[in-house]
């Protein structure tokens, strides 16, 4: 299982809203592939899958706000 | 006297911003002068590409071919243009954002295209500057917050230059004067390598924003024009922002 993580985004930075899954549970993903969108102080960041497979949960919702270095997802 | 190497580096890189500084004058692709390839190939700079008047839809591909350029590790670039009158939605368009039916706004030639990106809807028309800087944030920081803020003080900055008095909020998009927004910025970013930027109003006819709330806020529009009471050139601003780039960014 590989997680989704919110990544660093700069100092100071704690939290982001998620704007929205790319991806629906269950699809099938390719490593790299853009799964989520993260905005934060007034930019939106794209986030990436981390590796191929299947998204089998999604912890962070559209317009739900994640923690940096939290988990957003995950894939197996 | 032999000048010391980082001077020397210096030297040449603002040479070879003189020599591509009025590319973007023509429409086309930048870097007109011979000398300047040369240049560009020891210094490591932007570059500077005016699209001119380009449809919002045919600019966003070729900034998405930017943005995979960059990634692969190309220079920064530096894209400015104009675009027809344009409503983009982005993810998050509130219904109410706009104030008339579609089919009355697309009767007045507007284009709507919803796009990948946050936010809610933005009005792009002639008159409109449009700056894209699709730069590698590897390189400039790393630091969505710190590169938020250094737009919005280049933006503050250049208006400055014009003898307009502007602000940005916290807590707001953009930059104001007074209660009035005068530039929108939206940043999105793939892989550290930002894209989308700034709409800076130089001439646009601000009546079309009567047609909706920008960025889904009450608040009204106004324009360098406006502000002044005189023709802004579009030129002028455009040499501003590329010089204000370089030194924010560059030096």
């Amino acid at each position: 299982m590989t997680k989704i993580i919110l990544p660093e985004l700069g100092e100071g930075i704690t939290n982001a809203t998620i704007a929205c899954w790319h991806a629906k549970l269950g699809d099938t993903l390719q490593k790299g592939q853009e799964v989520c969108e993260a905005v934060t102080d007034k930019a939106s960041f794209v986030i990436e899958a981390p590796a191929s497979g299947k998204l089998t949960s999604i912890s962070v919702n559209d317009g739900q706000v994640g923690l940096v270095g939290g988990v957003l997802g995950t894939i197996e | 006297m032999i000048p010391r190497p980082l001077v020397l580096c210096k030297w040449l890189k603002r040479f070879a911003n003189g020599c591509d500084r009025n590319a973007f004058l023509e429409k086309g692709d930048t870097l007109k002068c011979p000398l300047s390839f040369f240049l560009k190939s020891m210094v490591p700079e932007m570059i500077v590409q005016d699209w001119g008047l380009i449809d919002y839809t045919d600019a966003y591909e070729r900034q998405k071919d930017c943005v995979q350029k960059v990634i692969a590790g190309a220079q920064d670039h530096l894209v400015l243009c104009e675009h027809p009158a344009v409503l983009t939605l982005g993810r998050m368009t509130s219904p109410d954002s706009l104030l008339y039916q579609r089919h009355e706004i697309q009767e007045r030639g507007i284009t709507i295209t919803s796009v990948d990106r946050g936010g809610d809807v933005t009005l792009h028309a002639p008159g409109q500057l449009i700056v894209y800087p699709i730069f590698n944030l590897n390189k400039h920081g790393k630091n969505l917050k710190a590169y938020m803020q250094k737009l919005e003080e280049l933006a503050v900055d250049l208006l400055k230059n014009f003898g307009i008095l502007a602000i940005s909020i916290s807590g707001k998009r953009g930059v104001f004067v007074g209660p009035d927004k005068i530039i929108s910025i939206g940043v999105g970013v793939r892989k550290w390598v930002s894209y989308h930027g700034l709409g800076i109003n130089v001439s646009t006819d601000l009546s079309l924003f009567k047609l909706i709330k920008p960025c889904g806020l009450n608040v009204h529009m106004t324009s360098m024009q406006k502000i002044k009471g005189h023709e802004v050139l579009m030129k002028d601003v455009k040499n501003k922002t590329v010089e204000l780039f370089r030194e924010r960014f560059y030096d």
